[in-house]
């Protein structure tokens, strides 16, 4: 692995080391001096030309944990209205001697356009492009499924894990979400089964060549109750474009309400409540669902760290993540 | 003015033949004419294809306005090189060739340069904005003599003014070519919408928003019993609308480009701005529903929307690079691959889409002639045995967009002869006309 770009292209052995060395960094996080000498030395670039405090964040504390300098480079306003500015602000980078870049974009496709241009040679970590995908939020989730996994199953560790046999539900704006694609490939690939739920209007035409059930019930889509629910985050304003008719309709229809949580209760489930941040109380996820103990929400904070300590880890360190490269599902 | 033998050339494909050109036209054409072409110089035309010069109905030379992208010179440069006698220049300048003064500008520059026939096309609305008509009957009777009007780029989609620009243009035998394309469907669309854009995350650009403006537009010029263009038709069902309306006796002729009969949206994966384009390249369902279109008749001319663009407006993020690619330097080659090597077109088929029906359709008396004796000598001389690996930085065309970069495509323009006088000559550009008294 040269890059991390996406998660359609990972395959499942590179996904496990990623999700093991992940465990491993989760361990610096428990001690009391939460650092590594790994990437001592090293230059981790945070180019940001969108907003995402959040991400930028825990790429910031992934990077001083392993003892890296970071420089944050925020480009917003300059992004899309001229676009030369990726190129110069590449080659204004690789003239600094970054040795890594984390990109955040909100065009599709510019982690990759990055990596391929010859226009800077450091290894690029996607950290969310467009509508694209968002590989370490996939990552991140998927270490949190897997200790969802060992919880429930009684086991003490999560090594080599992976997510044969779980359901996970994802629900919500999957047309504008790359959380959603990038959870699909990834899932998929450690042998989860994935259920889109959505309105029709924010599902992509072209769906149906994905490897994921879709259904358009919220109900009937947590009957039986999943491994996991992903609640993603809708945008308010996809109203004003027709997508839904009103707030309080989506809520009513496609929302976690407390008396779906209820159910699931009733019902004696083990579901995971997963979101991606941030939340939207009240419209795609209730407080009675965000705050249950259902909830994994500070869980994938957390191992947001560790996963992209981990990536920057194996990107930087050298090491060769498909020694004995797996092909993805859609490949074979 | 020097004459020309040009020797042993398969005629549309078919018998060989010499072609004797003397005086702008061709004097003669039989076998071995060598004896009755004293003086003339000879052009070696064994093995090769002669067709009368191509004729490219949809053409943006970028001059006035951006000749940072191209200049008329420049373009028509590169148009003799890809074997064209004449191209009609898209209306989208800047200004807008939408005034008598801009398209006489544009057919001044394109005499002066001498390498093709420039034919402005005038924009159908003032500005390109779909408001109110432009002076359409002035551009008509300019010097220039326009027949085609154009909002290309732009849809025209407000239905009264279509309907009125298809009938205002019936008073003097011209057409109105529709760039088809629903605006409000197509808000920020980025690429096909279909299971790649899905993955890629691109805003989709779905077929109905070109299919439902044709279906209008057809449906409209039967009512006002008008001549309808509609320029580089994309979508299978776009084919099945327009064939419907020929069989219906609608007045209507198709375009499609070398781009569509060849490249997918599975292009658009290397997220490189060079597969940019509009309408967007679609599914390998409509490439081959396109051949197949062009083959029976429904498509009726290749255009190459030969749209060149500076390195910056490329070289950048996909959703904020310029849509468009060249195209007049590889097009008869891509005509070749797609649809003679594929046995769905003969030469002779290949000089009526690419040749005779253009120049029919934009009412250019002079140019897509048969190549008898007598015609004007406009002829392209093409190598089909040939090879070319695409070097972009080695066109003439300022625009180095070209989607086939690095890509190996048959066939070769050896010579083209615009009104008897090789702007090409063994493969290379040579001299333009002498330019005629105004
Ligand atoms: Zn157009």
């Amino acid at each position: 692995m040269r890059h991390l770009l996406s998660t359609k292209d990972l395959s499942y052995d590179a996904a496990l080391t990623v999700l093991d060395t992940a465990d491993q960094m989760a361990a610096v996080g428990e001690r009391s001096v939460k650092k590594l000498p790994a990437l001592r030395g090293r230059t981790v670039v945070n180019l940001f030309f969108e907003d995402s405090t959040r991400t930028r964040i825990s790429f910031e504390t992934a990077a001083k944990r392993l003892s890296a300098d970071v420089i944050n480079f925020s480009a917003k306003g300059s992004s899309v209205s001229k676009g030369e500015s990726l190129k110069d602000t590449a080659q204004t980078l690789a003239a600094m001697s970054a040795d890594a870049v984390v990109i955040r974009h909100s065009a599709s496709g510019s982690p990759q356009q990055l990596a391929e241009s010859g226009w800077i040679d450091a290894p690029v970590v996607n950290a969310g492009d467009g509508t694209h995908e968002h590989p370490t939020q996939a990552l991140l989730d998927a270490m949190t499924l897997r200790q969802h996994r060992a919880r429930t199953e009684g086991r003490e560790s999560t090594r080599g894990l992976d997510l044969e046999g779980m359901h996970v539900v994802i629900v919500g704006d999957v047309l504008h979400s790359r959380v959603a694609r990038s959870d699909l490939w990834l899932f998929t690939t450690l042998g989860a089964r994935v259920t889109f739920v959505a309105p029709p209007t924010l599902l992509p035409v072209g769906i149906a060549d994905w490897p994921c059930r879709v259904v358009f019930s919220l109900d009937e889509a947590l009957d039986p109750a999943p491994d996991a629910v992903m609640m993603l985050r809708v945008q308010r304003e996809r109203m004003h474009a027709a997508f839904f008719p009103t707030a309080q309709e989506y809520a009513r229809e496609w929302g976690l309400t407390p008396e779906r949580v209820a159910a699931l209760d009733d019902a004696g489930a083990t579901t995971a409540i997963m979101h991606p941040g941030p939340m939207n109380r009240g419209l795609e996820i209730s407080s009675a669902a965000a705050d249950s103990p259902r909830s994994t929400v500070l869980d994938q904070v957390r191992n947001g760290v560790s996963v992209r300590m981990s990536v920057l880890y194996l990107l930087l360190s050298g090491d060769d993540l498909d020694p004995t490269s797996t092909p993805h599902p859609q490949e074979r | 003015m020097t004459s020309y033998l040009i020797q042993g050339a398969q005629l549309l494909g078919e018998q060989t033949a010499d072609i004797l050109v003397e005086d702008g036209v061709i004097r003669r054409i039989g076998p071995d004419l060598a004896a009755a072409a004293d003086g003339a110089r000879v052009v070696d035309a064994a093995g090769l294809v002669a067709l009368p010069g191509l004729v490219d109905i949809h053409t943006h030379l970028r001059e006035p306005g951006r000749e940072d992208a191209e200049t008329v010179e420049t373009g028509t440069r590169a148009a003799a090189l890809g074997g064209y006698t004449a191209v009609f220049a898209m209306a989208n300048s800047d200004p807008v060739a939408d005034t008598a003064g801009v398209v006489e500008q544009v057919h001044e520059l394109g005499r002066s340069a001498g390498w093709v026939d420039v034919r402005p096309v005038g924009a159908v609305t003032v500005g390109l904005k779909g408001e109110r008509l432009s002076e359409i009957m002035a551009m008509a009777e300019s010097r220039a003599g326009v027949r085609m009007f154009s909002d290309d780029g732009m849809c025209v989609h407000d239905p009264v003014l279509m309907r009125r620009a298809l009938e205002y243009v019936k008073g003097f035998d011209g057409v109105v070519a529709q760039h088809a394309q629903e605006p409000r469907l197509t808000e920020g669309a980025q690429m096909n919408e279909g299971s790649v854009s899905a993955e890629l995350g691109l805003t989709g650009w779905p077929a109905v928003a070109e299919e439902a403006v044709i279906a209008r537009d057809v449906l409209l010029a039967e009512h006002v019993g008008s001549r309808v263009h509609i320029c580089h038709l994309s979508t299978r069902g776009s084919v099945d609308i327009v064939r419907w309306a020929k069989q219906r006796g609608i007045d209507v002729t198709a375009e499609a480009t070398p781009h569509h009969l060849l490249l997918t949206d599975e292009r658009v994966r290397s997220f490189d701005p060079v597969f940019k384009v509009n309408p967007p390249l679609r599914t390998d369902e409509d490439v081959h529903a396109l051949r197949e279109a062009v083959a029976d008749g429904t498509i009726d001319v290749i255009g190459t929307d030969h749209a060149p663009h500076p390195a910056e407006d490329k070289e950048c993020e996909w959703s904020c690079a310029a849509n468009g690619m060249t195209g007049l330097e590889t097009a008869l080659s891509v005509v070749q691959l797609s649809l003679v090597d594929t046995g769905l077109l003969t030469w002779r088929d290949v000089a009526r889409i690419t040749s005779e029906t253009p120049a029919r359709i934009g009412r250019l008396a002079t140019q897509g002639r048969p190549l008898a004796e007598g015609e004007p000598a406009n002829i392209t001389l093409w190598d089909p045995a040939a090879t070319t690996v695409v070097d972009p930085a080695r066109h003439a065309s300022k625009g180095r967009n070209s989607p086939y970069r690095g890509m190996e495509l048959p066939g070769a323009v050896r010579a083209t002869f615009f009104r008897g006088h090789p702007t090409v000559l063994d493969g290379a550009l040579n001299t333009p006309v002498p330019t005629p008294a105004a």
